[in-house]
């Protein structure tokens, strides 16, 4: 385990190191240049050309990404060109909301996907099997901002029971955060329990048709033990691999939810900053995401040693 | 059951928890984030809506684009027409208690005219010094006379900071803007919320009747009038166009509008580079003709902005006192059009049409297509995402290309940088020295008789070049709480925040 995890942490440089260039290269390929997406209508050529200098765009690429990592490891993610201000305070202010709500929408899609899976699979053929799938499907074939929308106009415009948009930090008013989390989180949460609900599903069976769970069942344990000791714990590994991913792609940020209910995460500040050609915000949101995504991948695989004991030898 | 009881619960708690707001508090929904909160840098709309609470300017407009009084109380022209001297109001405090004074303004020009990334130089650049006469008594010199300036100073270049904040935080301003309006800066978190209070030091607190403003940007217009509707805001710019019918019709809101100062055209590469001479809008002035007169503008109008905008051929609208009435939006002329394609041998010109990818410009670039198809035209919808587009007109990379401009207060700022000779936002390549001529004589003079003289004669070279086919101004529009009273529409589109209350 010890020797897995060392393994693991030490190709997390080297591949940081290889996303960074990526980012950095692939960025450079969008067309537009950010000092004139930046100069406003007025254009102002001496504008252009002291946006140029001050981020240092009139520099080759090399330097240009030399100087970007060097003050990365200095913990200076740069400047944001539109708003001027630094990289890691947008960082820092935005990666709490998207955590939270990839955490609560994670959790919504564990409540609802896991038992609809399980149920159904234990009901095979049968109506709540089916009404499992039919939700299911509702659940991720339905429009994430379709959705948002719908339930802005029912929950916030027709009953007033919740704040349309926007949100609350949860160190301010944390009934006020929830109610402005709640509907983004149920929006993102539904996609999210449909998946895992058919993962689960498919799991289960092939579980439940195997040789040990007769065993166990002629053993005269409880149907209980059964399933949720040693059906589920087996059947639990590929759901743990998607939860991550899952969870990893919500940190990146949910665009269109975020931006229906105006939640200031991730999402929000990379559409925005691909469209003002910020390049410093994306660089930050990407690698961000990646080491993000990296770190649930290592945690998924130590989360397999934990459920699974095969794996520990 | 347990379940269900649980959710209901954790529903009725969060019911009561809901909307708590205080009634001094006006919330505000902007269309988007907007950018550095600092006058000499910012370059967005939105900005400028935050600005009218946080800073004011040594002059104002009115709703019928005069120039009034604000941090100025007077202001009068040398004679030979090249110094500004204006009287300034006494007893002003910036909002961190220092004295507004004429060094302050003179430190301000200055900031305009030499920070490092400064959007204000190219307006002020005809500025060349700035006197203190006394303390109360600013001079600014120009090296020649130049009319537009006063208007100029009813936006962002007219706009006071603390000097002593300013030279504190530097390029940094704008994480703490510090200037002499209404309100004062409270925080601000990017992308959610601008929040600002009431400066009890205002000079003119008495009419102002909010504590505080929050304000929230929310992109998507249908979610910005969704939270409208709900209470979550009590006023908000933009509203689509599609959503006024229904405004208007719910009595707990109120609608409001104004045509702007604005325009959307297309933009033709008549001269910007080697483009223009393969293209045949570019290389033809028959055909160009014909194009504009195979287009509806009131078709435009109703199928884009529900009839919602004003059709219009020049730079300013046709309601507006700078119009050039001798030269009206001339009529659809479908068969004149195609007989004007005959003349000019080429009755089915290609047109490539660049067209930014937003809702507007899309959908007008669909409507000109099929209008301009019955006469002929074969245009080819070359959709772009903005910052791209800018960059192609900018090299001159187009044929025809749809902009829209926001618009500034003196006609001239619609007209001087667009069509004078190589001038920062001339895209077509039009230079014609005549025109450059009476460009400049309109800015020598401060008086509007003579300059409307130089612009009805600008209007005839224009409109008859066609370097951009002007189409229509679109209106401001706003939503608000029914409650809420004292709010003027101006045609800048920016809200004046005093003399509003709920």
């Amino acid at each position: 385990m010890t020797r897995f995890l060392i393994r693991r942490l030490a190709i997390l440089l080297p591949t940081l190191l290889f996303v960074s260039i990526i980012i950095f290269g692939l960025q450079q390929l969008l067309p537009g240049d950010p000092a004139i997406a930046m100069a406003g209508e007025e254009r102002d050529p001496q504008a252009i050309a002291d946006i140029r200098a001050k981020y240092n765009l009139d520099k080759p690429i090399w330097v240009q990404y030399g100087l970007w990592i060097s003050g990365i490891l200095q913990g200076d993610f740069g400047e944001s060109i539109r708003i001027q201000l630094p990289v890691s305070q947008l960082l820092l202010e935005k990666l709490p909301v998207t955590i939270e709500l990839a955490f609560l929408s994670m959790l919504i899609a564990l409540l609802i996907g896991i038992p609809a899976g399980v149920i159904s699979a234990l009901h095979n053929g049968r109506w709540p099997d089916y009404v499992a799938n039919v939700i299911g499907l509702w659940g991720l074939s339905t429009p994430n901002f379709w959705l948002g929308i719908m339930m802005i106009l029912l929950f916030s415009v027709h009953l007033g029971w919740l704040p349309a948009s926007g949100y609350v930090s949860p160190t301010e008013d944390l009934w006020g955060n929830l109610q402005a989390m709640i509907m983004p989180a149920f929006v993102l949460g539904t996609g999210i329990a449909a998946v895992f609900m058919r993962h689960t599903r498919s799991a289960m069976l092939q579980v439940m048709a195997s040789d040990y769970i007769r065993t166990a069942r002629a053993k005269g344990l409880y149907e209980r033990v059964v399933i949720g000791k040693h059906a589920f714990r087996n059947a639990a590994v590929p759901v743990i691999t998607l939860g991550a991913l899952e969870f990893g792609q919500l940190l990146s940020g949910a665009v269109l939810t975020e931006q229906i209910f105006s939640i200031p995460g991730f999402g929000k500040l990379i559409v925005d900053a691909v469209f003002n050609r910020d390049y410093a915000v994306v660089q930050g949101v990407v690698l961000c995401t990646a080491t993000a995504y990296i770190l649930l991948n290592l945690l998924a695989d130590i989360a397999y040693f934990l459920v699974n004991p095969r794996l520990r030898t | 059951m347990m379940r269900k009881t649980a959710f209901a619960a954790l529903a009725a708690v969060m019911v009561l928890g809901a909307g708590t707001a205080s009634a001094q508090t006006l919330k505000f929904g902007l269309a988007e984030d907007p950018d550095a909160l600092d006058p000499t840098l910012a370059r967005t709309f939105v900005s400028r809506l935050v600005f009218s609470a946080l800073c004011d300017k040594l002059v104002d407009i009115d709703p019928n684009l005069k120039v009034v009084p604000q941090l100025a109380t007077e202001w009068s022209w040398s004679a030979d027409n090249k110094a500004l001297t204006m009287k300034l109001r006494p007893n002003v405090t910036f909002h961190d208690g220092e004295k507004f004074d004429a060094e302050a303004v003179k430190y301000n020009i200055e900031r305009h005219k030499t920070m490092q990334g400064s959007q204000r130089r190219g307006e002020l650049s005809a500025v060349t010094t700035v006197d203190v006469v006394d303390p109360l008594t600013v001079r600014l010199n120009t090296q020649a006379p130049f009319a537009p300036l006063l208007a100029t100073l009813t936006d962002r270049a007219g706009m006071m900071i603390s000097p002593k904040a300013g030279k504190a935080l530097g390029d940094k301003f704008a994480t703490a803007p510090v200037c002499a309006g209404p309100f004062k800066f409270v925080e601000r978190v990017a992308q959610d919320r601008i929040i600002v209070e009431k400066y009890d030091g205002y000079w003119a607190k008495d009419n102002v009747h909010f504590s505080r403003i929050e304000f929230r940007p929310f992109i998507d217009a249908t979610v910005r009038l969704a939270n409208l509707r709900s209470g979550q805001l009590d006023f908000l710019e933009r509203l689509s166009a599609t959503d006024a019918a229904s405004v208007q019709k719910d009595n707990k809101l109120k609608f409001a509008s104004i045509t702007e100062i604005g325009y959307y055209g297309i933009t033709i590469n008549i001269g910007k580079s080697d483009k223009s001479k393969t293209s045949a809008l570019g290389s033809n002035a028959k055909i160009r003709e014909a194009f504009e007169l195979s287009l509806d503008r009131n078709g435009i109008n109703k199928v884009v902005f529900d009839g919602l905008a004003t059709p219009g051929n020049q730079w300013v609208a046709p309601n507006s006192a700078y119009y050039a009435k001798s030269m009206p939006v001339p009529k659809r002329d479908v068969a004149k059009a195609k007989a004007l394609l005959k003349e000019a041998g080429n009755i089915n010109p290609v047109v490539n049409l660049v067209t930014p990818t937003t809702t507007d410009a899309s959908k007008i670039a669909q409507v000109v297509q099929a209008m301009a198809k019955e006469a002929g035209f074969d245009v080819r919808i070359q959709a772009t995402e903005f910052a791209t587009s800018l960059n192609m007109a900018d090299k001159g990379d187009f044929e025809a290309y749809i902009l829209a401009w926001s618009g500034r207060p003196d006609p001239d700022g619609n007209l001087y940088s667009f069509h004078g000779c190589k001038q920062p936002l001339n895209y077509s390549g039009l230079c014609n020295p005549a025109l450059d001529e009476i460009l400049n004589d309109s800015r020598l003079t401060t008086d509007i008789a003579q300059r409307q003289a130089s612009w009805n004669k600008a209007a005839q070279i224009v409109l008859a070049e066609r370097p951009i086919i002007y189409l229509l101004h679109r209106k401001w529009l706003y939503a608000h709480n029914a409650k809420l009273t004292g709010f003027k529409e101006y045609p800048d589109g920016l809200v004046r925040f005093a003399g509003m209350k709920m």
